[in-house]
């Protein structure tokens, strides 16, 4: 069985069709890059498997569960699966540590101390202790970012959602947040990226899939889509995007 | 120093002495021209009558602790009405639909109708009801008066705020498994609050002085006592000693609200 599944998604807005029928499968320890350019559906796509966005038809399966079903309460499921924003949106008024306990202590039912413990273990693992009683605008960008994982990252979810997560950054911090990804896909995590970053989708990721006008064009290894890209606007694309 | 910093200071001093010369002009326009106007003996006798003042700034001083108290009692009344129908009129759930509504007809009833009917009508109209003591008191409903007229306006202040708090806070932290209720409370409210916190005090530096209206409805605070010794001295000193006296406390609090505008602007940037 599939980690997370996706049976002919489609999402609209308006009369804009932004997700036109994407089938994707994830397995569980995967990490999958989704590239292509902007406005092909990316970021819609994830919102969409987050339940942010409720779909228009399709289904999506986590577990084998239809998350998707209309009317099902979506608290559950989201707990499951934690996103990161290209924009961080951190909570500016609550220090990183308070951001990362805040979901946790109103949802795990958890003793205190021991939450406390926890999400400490977690600071200190991907090396933001000493920052962690800060507020976010006395942070540099990728420290902030670090930081949204390490939130999102408190709910311990199966799943993990990144949408273009180092597009806001500077170009000299974008390394320290691509290491915790390679971080928490050497610790199994099962990941689905948004990205623009192609010299690290090629090195990572297990499977690529491209994106152009809602839908999935072509998928598979790095080396399929990297070397040997079979449809034209792959090709296309990656000589644009590598140049 | 630099040519830039010499230039600077030349427009500097350039400007002092121009704001300098039109300020004395003004004043002394003031000065000469006032005085010549036929009345000017009259309406400092009767505006500015350094023994009246004298005889009644503590008398006035004493009623002023009635507008203290009634603004005391109404503002935290006015800061939980108004966060409550903010947040009914954001109400999703449709069994809180008549919630919405009432939240609706609210704003539009009591921002439409001018204070001072309010308070006549809930002042004169409530007690009129023939109930007992102490619940015929025009303390009671007068306060009652300006708690719904400023809660109405507190309100669409506190749904301007939580409309500024940016629609990713909410997306991320639904995304994190938070309900909507607890999204709204651990995130949105909080910064919702702190963005309106300078317009809410300019809401409390009105209230300070509208408090005044409850005179037409009996309380003998600070503008009713004014009145009265208008009467008993035949001068209208006291109503000069009772705007010092709103005075002493609106121009700092008004000072206040401007620095934390400021201070947000600042931050904003």
């Amino acid at each position: 069985m599939q980690k997370l599944e996706l049976h002919n998604v489609i999402k609209r807005f308006g009369n804009n069709t932004v997700c036109n029928g994407i089938n994707l499968n994830v397995e569980q320890g995967q990490m999958v890059c989704l590239i292509g350019a902007s406005g092909a559906g990316k970021s819609t796509l994830l919102r969409c498997i987050n339940l942010l966005e409720p779909i228009e038809d399709g289904e999506i399966f986590l577990d084998g569960k239809d998350i998707s079903l209309p009317g099902l309460n979506p608290q559950s499921v989201r707990s499951k699966i934690g996103m990161v924003f290209q924009s961080f949106n951190l909570f500016p008024h609550m220090t990183a540590f308070e951001n990362a306990i805040l979901a946790p202590k109103r949802t795990s039912g958890i003793s205190k101390s021991q939450l406390n413990f926890e999400i400490e273990m977690l600071f200190e693992r991907f090396d933001l202790a000493e920052r962690m009683h800060n507020y976010p605008d006395q942070l540099s960008g990728g420290q902030q970012q670090r930081v949204a994982i390490v939130r999102a990252l408190a709910m311990k979810p199966e799943v993990m959602l990144f949408d273009e997560i180092t597009s806001a950054l500077d170009p000299q911090l974008v390394g320290e947040v691509l290491d915790v990804l390679l971080q928490l896909k050497n610790q199994g995590m099962t990941m689905v990226l948004a990205t623009h970053e192609m010299q690290f989708a090629r090195q990572a990721a297990d499977k690529i899939c491209f994106l152009k006008d809602g839908k999935i064009v072509e998928e598979g290894s790095a080396t399929e889509i990297f070397n040997r890209p079979k449809k034209a606007a792959t090709k296309a694309f990656l000589t644009r995007a590598l140049k | 120093m630099t040519r830039r910093e010499h230039y600077e200071q030349q427009q500097r001093r350039k400007s002092l002495i121009i704001a300098a010369i039109s300020t004395i002009f003004v004043v002394v326009a003031v000065i000469i021209f006032v005085p010549m106007t036929p009345g000017w003996e009259k309406v400092q006798k009767s505006f500015f009558n350094a023994t009246v003042l004298a005889k009644t700034f503590p008398k006035l001083l004493d009623a002023f602790k009635v507008n203290i108290m009634i603004f005391a009692w109404s503002a935290p009344a006015i800061a939980v009405l108004g966060l409550m129908i903010a947040l009914a009129r954001d109400a999703k759930a449709p069994a809180l639909f008549p919630l919405r509504i009432f939240g609706a007809a609210f704003t539009d009833i009591f921002r439409g109708v001018p204070v001072i009917l309010t308070v006549y009508l809930i002042g004169f109209g409530i007690p009129g009801l023939g109930l007992p003591r102490p619940w015929n008191s025009p303390f009671i409903w007068g306060s009652l008066a300006l708690i719904l007229t400023y809660s109405a306006y507190v309100a669409e202040i506190f749904r301007a705020g939580i409309d500024s708090v940016h629609p990713s806070q909410r997306s991320a932290a639904l995304s994190l498994g938070l309900s909507e209720r607890q999204v709204m409370r651990d995130v949105i409210l909080p910064q919702a609050v702190r963005n309106v916190v300078p317009s809410q005090m300019n809401m409390l530096i009105a209230l300070q002085k509208d408090v005044s209206l409850l005179s037409f409805i009996g309380p003998v605070e600070i503008f009713r006592q004014a009145g009265v010794y208008k009467s008993l001295f035949a001068n209208f000193t006291p109503y000069v000693g009772a705007a010092i006296i709103f005075l002493i406390v609106t121009i700092p609090a008004t000072r206040y609200a401007d620095y934390l505008m400021a201070r947000q602007m600042r931050e904003r940037r």
